[in-house]
């Protein structure tokens, strides 16, 4: 493993962290490094570094999140960011107020930096558009939801040193899925083999073309996975449209002991929560030795201290919104 | 009382209602066409416009045109639409019933007709809904309607989905010659969809609509249109399918027409780019195959008529998010500039253009206009096709600025735009 973080060249120019799509493997690759180093700091009994002293970090957070939002405010709170958290899925936005109106009324409150989760695709970068600050996208519709790739892939990278030449297998409601379409853009970046496995009302159309071999059952799917990432499926997608019931979808989709049995021996459960368990996963296999979904959680706060310090450091000049 | 004459010398004139194709004079007389000639001596008191180097087209005829009065006139009032329509060479245009309240009755198309009568500059001719209140149950008065000055029966952006009483309005407005104007859409199949469903909607995390959508309904509609021998007009067309399903039905003789809107002759799905929301569009904007065909069965005949589907909206909805902004986008303006496009590509010949945007849908709806022929209504364009110009929202006309084609560039501009006689758009620039 490169590391880079003392090289001259500053791997990392960018002012927003939009998606996985713009960015390149080396990239990546910096940002992982540098999550890898900031995973002491949450181990350590002083957990804070004053780095981000008199920053101000705003999580606008259109779509409820507890976890992910929960994970930016500790990242920023462990830099020693001001941290404010603004839930507007239930106030201005119901009174009418357009996004944008939203995002230039909390611009001109000066902020560093705005953490912003949407139901929408594409409102994050619309809204980066129109702020003076930075800005990361903490899931826009289904579209992109780049720190969760990027802090699978640290997960992954930590256990299994590489990413490269591993295969992983993406199962369940790829259709809806934010997280499956960032991974699969930054897997196939880092040399890794892409599957995706679900039934194919949850595909998406053209996910062929996406550099992904498809599977539609699980015994071929998991067939020699080094990594199987479980997505979580919706309940009311469960009622019928889309899957017939709970009970069909587990017996043929979810991971227990049985489909677990295909992958390899050493392979690693992942989830990106909040499960639904005994729907897309047993319990006993979320709980099991295999699974790796309690280090991802903690790998989401390091990549995010990683990602807001970068920025910071890159806008450090700019004097923040203007 | 001296009649009022004008003589236009020396345009290159197109009018395929009369097979015009080379230089001639126009005269005009107390706002009718009196005479096309190859040359013509300026009678007395004549006011003489020299068009030498210019083209003299009849005046283009929108057959979907939506317009915010009554009940949204902060997007585009009658009068507002009516100067947006002249500034691009528009000098009649059917106004959807798609308002609120919605045009069901003889009242409100009498209101239409009024403000029509007494803000407008060019030709507006109201088209009211097949059902009462775009509910899909009873019909609405075809005969007193048609009477009062309806000239078209559509559910506006729905489409009628109930095929019994599809059958039935196609069967009852044939008895008064009326057309049935249809958005083929399947409500189901493109449910909460936003774009073009495919590989592009993928990479978006964009919800799809698929093709299918469109064609299940237009070939669903085609059979009723075919048991009923009625009168049935795809209004906005956007798939190869669609248009080889039109051309079967034309080929056993049916009378089905249909039309394009000007959207998608000239961009594809790739254009929706980042998220533009003024390419949220209604059929969506398909894959570059699809464009192409739509060019093809235009230049061949499949397709009888170019719409613009101008469709106003508050700016506001750039500030939307791509899924939550509304449907559609204002073209009257651009819908000249755009269709040169297709003749510059050498895709479709001027005379099937301008055909397609006035002979036709004057000959479809049975409108006045569309023609150059002697004892018809003065109205007409007089165009430079090569002049270069950039769409800027700030120039536009229209009360809402939803232009899909901003910072486009074109060649090709209306230069001057005259409706019974009378000049009512001269290009300043």
């Amino acid at each position: 493993m490169v590391n880079v973080k003392n090289s001259p060249l500053k791997s990392f120019n960018q002012r927003h962290l939009l998606g996985i799509a713009e960015l390149s493997p080396h990239e990546i690759q910096y940002l992982l490094d540098r999550a890898d180093e900031a995973v002491s700091v949450s181990r350590q009994l002083e957990k804070k570094k004053n780095v981000l002293r008199g920053r101000t970090q705003i999580n606008l957070f259109f779509e409820a999140s507890t976890r992910t939002q929960s994970s930016f405010e500790l990242a920023g709170k462990r830099l020693g960011a001001d941290v404010m958290n603004m839930s507007v899925a239930s106030s201005s936005v119901k009174k009418g107020e357009t996004l944008i109106d939203t995002a230039m009324t909390l611009n001109a409150m000066q902020p560093d930096l705005l953490v912003v989760r949407h139901q929408s695709a594409g409102a994050v970068e619309l809204l980066a558009n129109k702020v003076g600050c930075s800005v990361i996208n903490a899931g826009d519709g289904a579209h992109e939801h780049p720190t969760q790739a990027l802090l699978d892939a640290l997960t992954i990278q930590r256990n299994k040193g590489s990413l490269d030449g591993l295969v992983v297998a993406i199962c369940g409601d790829v259709l809806h899925s934010r997280v499956a379409r960032s991974n699969i853009m930054l897997l196939n970046a880092m040399g890794a083999r892409v599957r995706v496995v679900a039934p194919s009302t949850l595909l998406p159309s053209g996910i062929d073309k996406l550099g992904v071999e498809v599977f539609r059952n699980m015994k071929d799917g998991l067939k020699d996975a080094d990594i199987i990432m479980m997505l979580r499926v919706q309940r009311e997608r469960m009622t019928g449209a889309l899957i017939p019931s709970v009970r069909e979808y587990f017996k043929y989709f979810g991971l227990d002991a049985e489909k677990l049995g295909y992958a390899k021996p050493d392979a690693l459960v992942m989830h990106p929560g909040p499960m639904n368990r005994g729907v897309e996963i047993a319990s006993e296999i979320a709980d099991g030795p295999q699974s790796v979904i309690e280090t991802q959680v903690e790998m989401g706060v390091a990549i995010r201290m990683a990602i807001i310090e970068i920025l910071m450091e890159n806008t450090k000049n700019n004097g923040g919104a203007s | 009382m001296s009649k009022q004459k004008t003589l236009i010398k020396g345009a290159y004139v197109v009018d395929p209602s009369q097979g015009l194709d080379g230089i001639f004079d126009i005269l005009i007389i107390d706002g009718k066409i009196d005479a096309v000639r190859d040359s013509l001596t300026t009678p007395e008191g004549a006011e003489v416009i020299n068009a030498t180097g210019r083209h003299v087209f009849p005046g283009l005829i929108d057959a979907r045109v939506y317009v915010g009065e009554p009940g949204g006139e902060h997007r585009e009032t009658i009068a507002s639409a009516s100067k947006s329509a002249a500034a691009g060479g528009v000098t009649s245009f059917i106004m959807m019933p798609e308002t609120n309240p919605v045009i069901d009755d003889v009242a409100l198309v009498d209101f239409v007709r009024r403000a029509a009568r007494d803000d407008a500059e060019v030709r507006v001719y109201p088209a009211v809904a097949i059902t009462k209140g775009f509910e899909g149950k009873e019909l609405s008065e075809f005969g007193l309607l048609q009477e009062a000055g309806a000239v078209m029966l559509t559910e506006g952006k729905r489409s009628l989905q109930n095929n019994l009483t599809l059958r039935r309005a196609l069967t009852y407005a044939r008895d008064f010659g009326m057309v049935i104007s249809q958005e083929t859409i399947d409500p189901d199949l493109s449910s909460n969809g936003v774009m073009n469903e495919g590989l592009n909607a993928t990479h978006l995390g964009l919800p799809g609509i698929p093709r299918e959508a469109e064609i299940i309904t237009l070939e669903r509609d085609l059979r009723i249109a075919a048991l009923t021998k009625g009168n049935y007009h795809a209004a906005k067309i956007s798939t190869s399918d669609s248009a080889d399903a039109i051309a079967k039905y034309k080929r056993e003789g049916n009378l089905v027409t249909c039309g394009v809107s000007i959207n998608h002759l000239t961009l594809n799905e790739n254009d929706i780019g980042r998220y533009r929301t003024y390419l949220r569009l209604a059929p969506p904007l398909r894959d570059e195959d699809d464009r192409q065909a739509m060019i093809r069965a235009l230049a061949d005949g499949t397709i009888d008529i170019i719409v613009s589907s101008h469709d106003p909206h508050d700016v506001d909805d750039k500030r939307h998010p791509f899924a939550e902004a509304a449907e559609g986008a204002i073209g009257l303006e651009t819908l000249f500039a755009a269709a040169m496009r297709l003749y510059h590509n050498e895709e479709v010949t001027l005379t099937r253009l301008i055909e397609a945007l006035s002979t036709k849908p004057a000959e479809i709806f049975n409108l006045p206009g569309g023609t150059l022929k002697a004892g018809s209504n003065a109205d007409l364009i007089i165009a430079d096709l090569d002049t270069p110009w950039v769409v800027h929202e700030e120039n536009i006309v229209s009360r809402s600025k939803n232009t899909p084609f901003e910072n486009e560039r074109f060649s090709g501009k209306v230069l001057q735009t005259i409706v019974g006689g009378r000049t009512i758009y001269f290009d300043n620039t």
